[in-house]
């Protein structure tokens, strides 16, 4: 057996500062309560849609939610506003501690990914925060997707403190306890429903149009382009219906592929998109005025089809349930892919616009 | 949902298992459960290689290349070298914001 650290004692072990000074906890932990407020909801919004999210943080620390004693249970989470709101707000009634970890305001499953929410945060900021003198039990509950970044053997060998790996979702958690920290029937599941994955589609969207600026104002300017010079008809009726089912594709990749994810044929995301892609070029193709002639047929059908697929590739980073091997595997063998296709389609579009002048 | 099939690379060793139950705890897909104290696998395929189990395995029985399976982290990783997710907070400018 190794050799039992008594609780709150370990010297030293608290914030790397061997003075009792540098150790001292914090004397007043932060207040909080259950009740989520518009404001909140704002921020939660203003997260979902932006780079607010990047600002949206709480101080890290020891909370006090209700009145809570020596026996209230203590809860860890992330220091993410969304994170922190939503495990305050589904604690109502309760008086218990919350322990913000720093993940540097990322929330706790991707923190535990990055090893922010991490063992040594979690060690650091028991002893910091003097959580032994706060509560006279020794258990901890941990979310349960912040266990990839903590060994919890570890936690108690460092600390004394049992983790407890609650539920997946914080909604559960009143659940959770009441059982006696027993999880019920599918609490420790992550799903991946059709909301789940709606929310999430707007920073899909975001970056994709952002990128499109780029590739619009690139387009437009070749499309008029004549030996002439620059010509604004010869832009729209050539630049215009690439931009169109430039949009299609994206929101075909980025929007269409994660909200049907299940119903679309085969597990790799490249595919997927490529059919979400390929359909809705077909369906978008009806109502285009498209440039007479095969070189735009075969530059659109190579280059659009692929793009959504680039696209729904992306939403790899926001599933729930795609792993790193996999992701490999698929870029392995769509890259070399993307870049034919966009090497294959400018040359058709070069071909074009040579043929637009006479040349070819 | 599933992923690409055979591709997880997870590695259970069950002559090491003690039976504490932790991996079938943490994993969210339920590729662990107990079965006559000791953890067995269901289905691998369901491995989404978060490393949860592995880090929560007092006894080393559990092995996976544990990462992030995120096509913009690797794609960076390839240019960088550096494969961990990209998402970061406000002192990260550049970076997307994935996960």
């Amino acid at each position: 057996m190794k050799e039992k650290v008594k609780l709150g004692e370990k010297p030293g072990a608290c914030c790397g500062g061997s003075t009792e000074a540098q150790c001292a906890p914090r004397k007043t932990p932060f207040r909080t309560d259950s009740i989520l407020t518009r404001k909140d909801r704002l921020d939660h919004f203003r997260c979902r849609v932006g780079s607010y999210r990047m600002k949206s943080t709480v101080e890290p620390g020891l909370y006090a939610l209700g009145n809570p004693g020596q026996n209230s249970d203590v809860f860890v989470t992330a220091n993410y506003k969304m994170s922190f709101d939503i495990l305050r707000g589904s604690l109502s009634g309760m008086d218990a501690w919350i322990l913000v970890l720093d993940t540097k305001g990322i929330n706790v499953w991707c923190a535990a990914g990055k090893g922010t929410f991490g063992t040594e945060e979690l060690v650091k900021r028991i002893f910091a925060e003097g959580l032994f003198e706060k509560v006279s039990h020794r258990r901890i509950i941990l979310p349960q997707l912040g266990a990839p970044g903590i060994s919890a053997p570890d936690v108690r060998k460092q600390t004394g403190f049992r983790p407890v790996y609650g539920p997946v979702r914080a909604a559960d958690l009143k659940a959770f306890v009441a059982a006696g920290c027993k999880a019920g029937q599918g609490m420790r599941r992550v799903e991946f429903g059709l909301l789940d994955r709606l929310v999430l589609t707007p920073m899909e969207l975001r970056p994709a149009f952002k990128a499109f600026f780029l590739f619009a104002m690139i387009v437009l300017a070749l499309s008029g382009l004549l030996p002439s010079g620059i010509s604004f008809s010869s832009a729209l009726s050539l630049g215009a219906p690439i931009l169109i089912l430039g949009i299609v594709s994206i929101i075909a990749g980025a929007f269409i592929t994660p909200a049907l994810l299940p119903y679309i044929p085969f597990r790799s995301f490249a595919v997927k998109g490529w059919l979400a892609g390929l359909v809705s070029l077909i369906m978008a193709w009806a109502f285009v005025t498209v440039p007479e002639g095969v070189a735009f047929k075969a530059m659109s059908f190579i280059f659009f089809p692929l793009a959504s697929s680039y696209l729904a590739l992306q939403f790899t980073g926001s599933t729930t349930y795609t792993g790193m091997s996999g992701v490999a595997r698929e870029l392995k063998i769509s890259i070399p892919v993307y870049t034919a296709g966009v090497l294959i389609s400018s040359v058709l579009f070069i071909a074009l616009k040579l043929g637009q002048w006479g040349i070819l | 949902m599933k992923y690409l099939k055979g591709v997880a690379t997870l590695e259970y060793d069950t002559s090491k298992c003690k039976g504490c139950g932790l991996c079938a705890q943490v994993c969210p897909h339920g590729v662990f459960v107990m079965a006559d104290k000791r953890a067995r696998v269901t289905d691998k395929d369901l491995c989404m290689e978060c490393g949860a189990c592995m880090r929560n395995c007092e006894h080393g029985a559990i092995k996976v290349n544990a990462g992030v399976g995120c096509a913009a982290a690797l794609i960076r990783g390839m240019v960088t070298g550096d494969v961990s997710c990209g998402c970061s907070s406000e002192t990260d400018k550049n970076k997307g914001a994935c996960c």
